[in-house]
């Protein structure tokens, strides 16, 4: 393709991480030793079949990043021989997700989390304390430029890491020939600081995080409960019954029975199940895949991350559902790279599932072919919009595309493409056991069945609710325990970052999707984020700000431009330093917002304004009398 | 081919078909336009083939390359056509009805057994044999090819060779099939379409076999044609040596800089009594003028029609007015016509077409200035008004029962290239063309681009390494004929044995020193191809003035 190599040679150990993957080079055309007489003359390298491979392109930078840390121009170089991508296309992907480092880096990097959620725990004076113990945190330097590597271990800040339920949180990566993560919750300083000298990260256990008496659950009662790696215990507790329902229904009854359901999409955007999956359905085209879509990067969301490290094998059942119904033979699950637990439990869960003939060709015996793999994510918040995930799955840029055309005629790699949210299809089995109807009859007419909140910050037990459609936000509050005694109520963040402030006025507020709509608010991945008087909420618009900025891809410019906007104009307000005064900052921020809300490619810069806008509207948090301009 | 001088497929078949054997062509580089065409094919599923002895830019885009042997594209069409015809992937059928001549192809090929194919040509047996049975069991399948078949002593062998892959199989006269020379310039084949060849009259009629041509033009014309065949170029230089051709009028040429072995070239220039050379700027060609022709440039400066590799003739607009002193071609042409007692009038561009038009009416009756506007280009032929042009030809060999002569099949033998490596000059010199630059740089060298990075040798990394060169190294290249330095780039595409020059650079690097002066007798294209040479280093790396970007050429 018109390539210009890398000159740099790789290392051994960069070698061996790609060679793992990919297995050896076939020829001297990609990345072989020359000197064979049949490459002399013949090349198979460049066709059909290499460029088939572009998707390897991530797995391999990550094979790198986690055997030495980093990615080198000769790792980068070797790994766009081996799958004949140009080095500044391998460049453009390695640069563009935020757990790929382009320069040096050592060999142990901890993530510590200074999202909205963390922050409400206690994240800033953690840090702080950090700082002043272990020195500053390592920024990511230029691309390819020579930082001196010192000490052990150095650590950086990170956006939500879904660890909300445990905030404060951190990631602790260890590169090496047997490469480790671990997420850490409940962090402090000294815990930290002795991970940057070397101090073990020992193996959380699976901390469900789930507080509710499983009578009033339906998809969270196997979490805490079944072992999540027993593929016994899973068929033991109802597991697997779904599928063989739905092999004896039909594709056409379980798509039939999930349209009755009004099930809707839980990955925030609220779209019908039933009639994205009869679309991908009657499409012609073969093949049709199935994507599960678990990078769940929205801050203060981590519902997702509990379904697959507590109950794995009921995802790899819905997805076969999934699959089954909508003419799909294979799927993909990504998650978010975030999460190495989650990402252990469902790689265990699929070799479970494929040696007792649950996955993979001639399913339960009955003539059904199915089977995923999983990619996981690198660091990157817009991959969890639905085409930035096939483009990150097609080894590119995470970048969205323009719609249409939609996923259900050309999505992954070009073909018909269901897209489902794991809690999306967490409600599968149910509906298809208990029959769409029974599903419709819980909750309201318009928002059936229950919800997953994300209940965080400042409460008593923060974790993850199921209610019904229709609870209030008063109610999900009271299921966490309420807030800490003595404080005081000041907001309500739902939705995430995405989402909108509520008052403290608003606590009866039902959690649907036509009430939430209604009061110009959203449940979006169903976050519930509880602020009390003790936080500084200008400071929570702030970090919300920079995160969209940090998160752009800056793809389209009233994106790129409007996040960079909205930010500078938020830190002039807090530092008290407006320009023409604090009614222009607000004007500024108004005309950035429908800019950025009117103009933007996806939701990313569609709802970057949606936060700050309920904060000026809503919270009157920019009021004239309140600050002095 | 089969009586018809132009390629059979439109752009969009190739966009269309499964199979592509792309032979003797970079593509990629020197055909940029239509390698877009095959793009798209490639997305839509087509199996591309790259033959050529370099792993080329077009070649990383093949889902297998066929390195094989310069000079050996015979032994190679030969040994697939015996795996076809024993495979029983031969279109028999086809072969019945439209074909003449298998018989003795058939008797021809089978000695092109697949050991005697990889033996002749380096490509494994296995890989030929695939490439042969894909190419023969695909529903739609094309070979196309450029100056790596027609640049060698018995170019039109060759092209035979790859016309007679097509016969076999039943690979021509459908969409998506058919055999296509690219070509390399927006009009080499509208000259052919108007008879600047030296054996047909406009519409590809011909001059010795057509005598009714010949009569109905020399009428209209009012003039007796002559019933012989004119000199090629090359026959051109050899009279001109000779001193039997005294006098040229050379139009847009320039041969002291783009023919083999210009030594030779250029004392035949010399040589001459009188050379008119009419130009839009002043090339090597126009300094052994005596008399230099300003022309505009009929592109953007003129009127009058391109025919591109499709067949199809599209309008050319004036836009610019041409620079003071320089002349429209046709009033130049008319002018000398007048001079010499012809009075042409001042014809228009139009009226010059119409007549043509009327002179080769089959070929382009139905082609007036008014069409070719409102149909965006016609492709010929196009015999009458309501004719909407042919996408592709010879659909009628499918017809039942055959309209016309029937296809040929030729009987064509390998026949190695004139020059081979020896101890002396133990290198095989090939040489082709770059991305940035065109032909020898009259167009391109004038202007500055960061891609112009002056000519190179490029030879293997192993070559490079037994005779102690890097990347870089200034070397001297030398063959019998003549010796020129250039600095040497190190290229993974090629294998040892091989070295790899263009003629983009011919003040600074005048490749064309070291090639040989034999020729195709059939079509007379000189083996650009192949020849012997040696490389030595002459200064390192280290000492060498960066190359300069672009060279300083008076465009005016």
């Amino acid at each position: 393709m018109d390539i210009r190599r890398v000159e740099s040679d790789p290392t051994d150990d960069e070698r061996a991480a790609v060679d793992a993957l990919l297995g050896p080079p076939s020829s001297a055309w990609d990345g072989g030793p020359r000197g064979s007489q049949r490459d002399a003359h013949v090349s198979h390298v460049g066709g059909r079949d290499t460029r088939a491979l572009r998707d390897r392109l991530l797995p391999a930078l990550q094979a790198l990043q986690a055997r030495v840390g980093w990615i080198s121009e000769g790792g980068l170089g070797y790994v766009c021989d081996r799958l004949n991508v140009p080095p500044a296309e391998g460049w453009g992907v390695a640069t563009f997700y935020a757990l790929l480092a382009t320069s040096p880096r050592p060999r142990r990097v901890v993530h510590v989390c200074d999202d909205i959620a963390c922050k409400c725990a206690g994240a800033d004076a953690v840090i702080a304390a950090l700082e002043s113990a272990a020195g500053p945190a390592l920024h990511h330097a230029p691309h390819g430029s020579h930082v001196t590597v010192a000490g052990r271990g150095a650590w950086m800040r990170s956006p939500c890491l879904g660890m909300c339920d445990q905030a404060p949180a951190a990631l602790v990566t260890d590169a090496g020939e047997h490469p480790r993560e671990r997420l850490l919750g409940q962090v402090t300083a000294d815990r930290l600081t002795d991970l940057l000298s070397g101090a073990d990260p020992d193996r959380p256990a699976a901390r469900p995080s789930v507080h509710q008496p499983s009578a009033q659950v339906q998809l969270l009662r196997r979490i805490g409960k079944v072992d999540p790696t027993s593929l016994d215990e899973y068929r033991a507790t109802g597991g697997y019954r779904a599928l063989e329902r739905a092999i004896d229904m039909g594709p056409e009854a379980v798509i039939a029975e999930v349209t009755a359901s009004k099930l809707v999409g839980r990955g925030g955007a609220a779209f019908p199940t039933g009639r994205k999956w009869e679309a991908v359905r009657a499409q012609p085209v073969r093949p049709h895949y199935l994507v599960c879509n678990a990078d769940e990067s929205e801050p203060g969301t981590f519902k997702d991350r509990v379904l697959m490290e507590g109950d794995p094998f009921a995802l790899v059942e819905a997805m076969t559902i999934a699959g089954f119904a909508t003419g799909c033979e294979q799927g993909y699950l990504y998650i978010r790279g975030e999460y190495p637990l989650a990402f252990e439990h469902m790689q265990h869960a699929i070799e479970q599932a494929r040696r007792r003939r649950l996955l993979g060709g001639n399913i339960l015996e009955r003539g059904v072919f199915f089977d995923f793999e999983i990619r996981r994510g690198a660091g990157a918040y817009i991959c969890g919009e639905e085409t930035a995930l096939f483009e990150s799955i097609e080894g590119k840029r995470g970048e969205p595309r323009n719609k249409p055309p939609f996923p259900v005629n050309a999505g992954l790699f070009g073909k018909p493409t269901v897209v489902n949210n794991v809690e999306t299809l967490a409600n599968i089995p149910g509906i298809v056991l208990e029959g769409g109807a029974a599903f419709g009859a819980v909750g309201t007419p318009q928002s059936t069945g229950t919800r997953l909140f994300c209940v965080c910050g400042n409460v008593q037990r923060p974790g993850v609710y199921e209610a019904a459609f229709g609870t209030t936000v008063r109610t999900v509050l009271e299921m966490a325990g309420g807030l800490l005694s003595g404080r005081r109520l000041a907001a309500v963040l739902l939705g995430g970052a995405a989402g909108t402030f509520v008052r403290p006025d608003e606590l009866d507020l039902k959690l649907t999707h036509e009430d939430t709509r209604a009061a110009a608010t959203t449940l979006g991945s169903g976050v519930v984020m509880v602020i009390d008087d003790t936080i500084d909420l200008q400071d929570l618009v702030l970090r919300i700000a920079a995160f969209f900025r940090d998160e752009s891809c800056g793809q389209c410019v009233p994106c790129r431009v409007g996040t960079v906007r909205q930010e500078e104009a938020l830190h002039r307000i807090a530092r008290s330093r407006t320009r023409g005064g604090l009614a222009m900052e607000v004007a500024l921020l108004e005309d950035v917002g429908v800019a950025m809300r009117d103009a933007s490619i996806c939701g990313l810069g569609q709802t970057a304004y949606a936060a700050v806008e309920s904060a000026i509207k809503r919270l009157r948090l920019y009021d004239p009398g309140d600050q002095v301009s | 081919m089969f009586g018809a001088g132009g390629g059979t497929s439109s752009f969009r078949e190739v966009e269309e078909t499964d199979v592509v054997l792309l032979w003797g062509s970079n593509a990629r580089l020197a055909h940029p336009i239509w390698f877009h065409h095959l793009l798209k094919g490639i997305r839509n599923g087509a199996r591309l083939y790259v033959i050529d002895p370099r792993r080329t830019e077009s070649a990383q885009w093949a889902d297998v390359w066929m390195g094989l042997h310069v000079g050996s594209d015979i032994a190679l069409a030969n040994t697939m056509a015996r795996e076809i015809i024993h495979a029983g992937l031969a279109d028999e059928q086809f072969i019945a009805n439209a074909t003449e001549g298998f018989d003795s192809y058939r008797a021809a090929v089978e000695s092109y057994t697949l050991e005697f194919g990889e033996l002749a040509t380096g490509v494994p047996a296995d890989v030929i044999r695939e490439a042969a049975l894909n190419f023969a069991r695909a529903d739609k399948a094309m070979v196309c090819w450029t100056l790596g078949i027609t640049e060698h002593h018995n170019a039109v062998d060759n092209v035979l060779a790859l016309i007679n892959l097509a016969l076999l199989t039943g690979h021509v006269g459908r969409w998506g099939c058919g055999c296509n020379p690219l070509r390399g310039q927006n009009n080499v084949q509208g000259g052919g379409d108007m008879g600047a060849i030296p054996n047909k009259l406009p519409g590809f009629q011909d001059i010795e076999q057509d005598a009714e041509a010949r009569e109905r033009i020399g009428r209209l014309w009012g003039v007796t044609i002559q019933p012989d065949n004119g000199y090629n170029l090359t026959q051109m230089l050899h009279a001109m040596s000779r001193r039997e051709l005294t006098s040229l009028y050379v139009i847009g040429e320039n041969p002291a800089q783009s023919d083999a072995d210009l030594h030779h070239v250029q004392d035949a220039l010399a040589g001459l009594d009188h050379l008119v050379v009419q130009e839009i700027v002043m090339t090597k060609t126009a300094e052994y003028a005596h008399v230099v022709l300003p022309a505009a440039a009929t592109w953007c400066e003129g009127e009058g029609t391109v025919t591109n590799s499709e067949r199809r003739v599209q309008r050319v607009k004036k836009v610019v007015e041409p620079p003071a002193g320089a002349r429209d071609e046709l009033w130049v042409m008319s002018e000398i016509a007048r001079r010499l007692g012809h009075d042409w009038g001042t014809p228009t561009a139009e009226e010059v077409w119409n007549e043509f038009r009327a002179v080769a009416p089959h070929f382009a009756g139905g082609m007036s200035y008014a069409r070719l506007e409102a149909l965006g280009g016609i492709q010929w032929p196009c015999p009458d008004e309501s004719h909407p042009g042919e996408t592709f030809l010879h659909g009628r060999l499918w017809e039942v029962p055959r309209r016309g002569r029937p296809a040929p099949f030729s009987v064509v033998h390998h026949d190695p290239p004139v020059e081979r490596p020896d101890s002396e000059f133990p290198l095989l010199l090939t040489t082709g063309r770059r991305l940035e630059s065109f032909n020898t740089g009259v167009q391109t060298g004038g202007y500055a681009s960061p891609l112009h990075n002056g000519e190179s040798l490029d030879i293997s990394p192993e070559d490079a390494a037994h005779l102690g060169i890097d990347d870089g190294d200034l070397v001297r290249i030398e063959s019998r004929r003549g010796k020129v330095e250039a600095p040497a780039r190190i290229d993974d595409g090629l294998r040892a044995g091989v070295v790899f020059m263009t003629l983009h650079f011919p003040d600074e690097v005048p490749t064309n020193l070291l090639t040989i002066d034999v020729s195709d007798p059939k079509s007379g294209t000189a083996e650009f191809k192949a020849c012997a040479v040696r490389v030595v280093r002459v200064i390192p790396s280290t000492q060498v003035t960066p190359p300069l970007i672009g060279s300083a050429r008076d465009t005016n």
